[in-house]
């Protein structure tokens, strides 16, 4: 925060002023075509009046700073816990919210869940690319989607259960990241982003036009819901500890991985990909590897997709989808894997809390991101090389 | 007598770039175990000669032979494996991880844990991973790192990064260490330090060339000195010869104006 107040403020008041003014402007602009100039010139004067008022008060920060530090005197005279336990009690707290979210949540809240879980999977398989080797992926929706697919294909076609598709749809999945990877190895930053972009648009209108396999726009409905110990997995409360099952080995695995000889490998990529390559990485051997790993979470996330909704169509896998995960992962951290927990279970939770606001929830979600972009760029849980 | 054992040898070394003939007919030889320091004057192709050995760019025409095998063309981490590894002029750490990571990072072409055992966390990769933070910390220690471990490499102070940069390239567990400008934008004191640390290196028993502006490193520490001018190699010498080398010194202060 320090940083962006001696860069971009300066001290002049007339410079906090037009700062203030500036986003104040920003916003009413965005928020004009929704609802007219005099809700926009309302907005505008709130904004401003609040924004000048902040600056004015950021002076003053040194005297707050003071009364922050006599709050931490008062509480730890009251004994808090040292960080360790505190930490435990954390993760205590979490753990049995999670566990026990079918006992008092009602259908609409675990649907929620379940659907935080399948993202929560894809968003750490993009952080594998992205996140820890550097490699700006557009089109990630595409892994998902032929997960989705390959697991609907041979249910509904081929009659191949659950359990028998999954290790055959894993294999198609991270075949296609490694074809993916061949063209886009030579490629860096921007141009990477337009190939893996076209990659993704490629496999959304191929199983939109391809009728006789796809059923195309229509989709693929009657796809079983997977069985467990002989039985299906149908009801909801069971679908989500199946779901949790799958995010913890996720997590679990992607962890591990990434504490390693080939995370470390990943994140020098990332940095320094010449250095990377003189200190005797291969480079070109890794970046395949992470495509590949990265697809074979967005295939686990797209099978038990298909699996959840029973139904597939390719209006699920557009491009927004991709923006949506790159979100998720830029949010909570590029790069930390509770940060991008975190980012997917808000980036699906708010729009759903926000349904109250309709009109202007993803106008809500926007500019919240760029406010997180200009004060906290790197993510909520920051730190990219954890 | 018995011939002399060259490490390295580069044979009619030629890159261009395009139109710009960035080295020309380079032609050397480093014996095992020694200090040889390539000087020129800005834009003589040091860096490109470099570039070329390690793999960055690979070579117009020429040969080079390492250890008696073929590396011109090869890929960089290939030769690394092989046992050449080199420095960067402008620092090229690992910005984002800690000091222990960037050289546990590098000794990545020593080992071979895969997938499934960092997955699994065998014995073996346990074994292993603790050999690698050893060893990290053990090559710190010669370049007197170790109490920084734990610290983000861009938050070290220049002068240890350069050392750094060292402990990493150490790490590959090269024969023949490439250094590039080691001293540059140091002070007098950390300029003496990286001598000493150039020098132990070479007890540990690596050959090492170097690229080096500053003459007191050159004239200190090499056995050998190589000096390049617009990509031609114009004189090769010990220390003394190349002092009073007539074309070197035209080539660094230029011609005399005959008044």
């Amino acid at each position: 925060m320090s940083r962006f107040t001696s860069t971009s403020y300066g001290n002049s008041p007339i410079h906090r002023f037009t700062h203030s003014l500036i986003i104040a402007l920003w916003f009413s602009l965005l928020f004009f075509p929704f609802k007219g100039l005099e809700a926009a010139g309302i907005l505008f004067v709130v904004l401003f009046t609040a924004l000048f008022l902040l600056n004015i008060l950021k002076r003053r920060r040194v005297s707050i700073k003071g009364t922050i530090t006599n709050f931490k005197k008062y509480f730890s005279a009251l004994k808090l816990p040292e960080s360790k336990t505190r930490s435990i009690a954390l993760i205590f707290l979490i753990s049995t919210v999670v566990l026990t979210l079918p006992l008092y949540g009602h259908d609409y809240l675990i649907d929620i869940a379940v659907l935080s879980g399948i993202y929560i999977i894809l968003a750490q398989g993009l952080n594998v690319v992205v996140g820890f080797t550097g490699l700006l992926n557009l089109g990630f929706v595409a892994f998902y989607a032929i997960g989705a697919y390959s697991y609907a294909l041979l249910n509904t076609k081929l009659g191949i259960g659950f359990w028998t598709s999954m290790p055959l749809s894993l294999a198609v999945v991270t075949l296609s990241g490694f074809i993916l990877a061949i063209p886009a190895l030579r490629l860096r930053g921007d141009y990477l982003a337009i190939v893996t972009l076209g990659f993704g648009e490629i496999v959304r209108l191929v199983l939109n036009n391809w009728d006789s396999l796809t059923k195309g726009p229509n989709g693929i409905s009657g796809i079983e819901p997977p069985y467990l110990f002989g039985m299906h997995i149908g009801r909801l409360s069971h679908f989500y500890y199946f779901i949790l099952i799958f995010v913890l080995v996720a997590v679990f695995i992607i962890r591990r991985v990434a504490d390693s000889r080939i995370g470390r490998a990943w994140i020098a990529i990332r940095e320094d990909e010449i250095a990377s390559s003189s200190i005797g990485i291969n480079t070109t051997a890794y970046k395949l590897y992470s495509f590949a790993f990265g697809a074979f979470w967005a295939g686990v996330a797209g099978i038990l997709f298909a699996a959840k909704m029973q139904f597939v169509s390719p209006e699920s896998f557009t491009f927004m989808e991709s923006v949506l995960i790159l979100c998720m992962v830029i949010l909570g951290g590029i790069g930390s894997i509770p940060g991008v927990i975190l980012g997917a279970v808000i980036l699906v939770m708010l729009p759903e809390m926000l349904r109250e606001i309709q009109l202007y929830r993803m106008l809500a979600l926007g500019s919240g991101l760029v406010m997180l972009m200009i004060f906290r760029p790197q993510g909520l849980i920051g730190g990219k090389g954890q | 007598m018995t011939s002399m054992v060259f490490l390295l040898e580069v044979r009619d070394l030629t890159k261009h770039f395009g139109g710009i003939r960035a080295i020309e007919e380079v032609r050397f030889r480093a014996n095992e175990g020694s200090i040889t320091s390539i000087i020129g004057p800005n834009g003589a192709g040091k860096t490109t000669l470099f570039n070329c050995l390690t793999g960055i760019t690979s070579p117009t025409k020429g040969a080079i032979s390492f250890s008696d095998r073929e590396i011109a063309g090869l890929k960089p981490d290939s030769i690394v494996k092989l046992g050449l590894a080199r420095t960067f002029q402008n620092i090229r750490l690992f910005k984002e991880m800690t000091v222990i990571e960037n050289v546990m990072v590098s000794q990545h072409c020593r080992t071979k844990s895969g997938l499934l055992s960092a997955m699994l966390r065998s014995n073996r990769f346990k074994n292993e991973e603790k050999a690698i933070s050893e060893k990290a910390i053990e090559y710190l220690e010669l370049v007197g790192l170790e109490s920084y471990a734990g610290v983000l490499a861009c938050s070290l102070p220049y002068g240890s990064q350069k050392r750094l940069e060292i402990a990493r390239v150490i790490a590959t567990e090269p024969r023949l260490l490439l250094l590039d400008e080691p001293t540059a934008g140091m002070n007098p004191q950390e300029t003496g330090e990286m001598m000493e640390l150039i020098k132990k290196l070479q007890e540990l028993g690596k050959t090492i060339i170097l690229i080096e502006h500053d003459m007191k490193v050159v004239m200190g520490i090499s056995e050998n000195i190589i000096v390049l001018d617009h990509g031609v190699k114009i004189a090769e010498g010990i220390p003394s010869e190349i002092r009073s080398n007539p074309l070197v010194i035209e080539a660094y202060l230029g011609k005399e104006h005959s008044a």
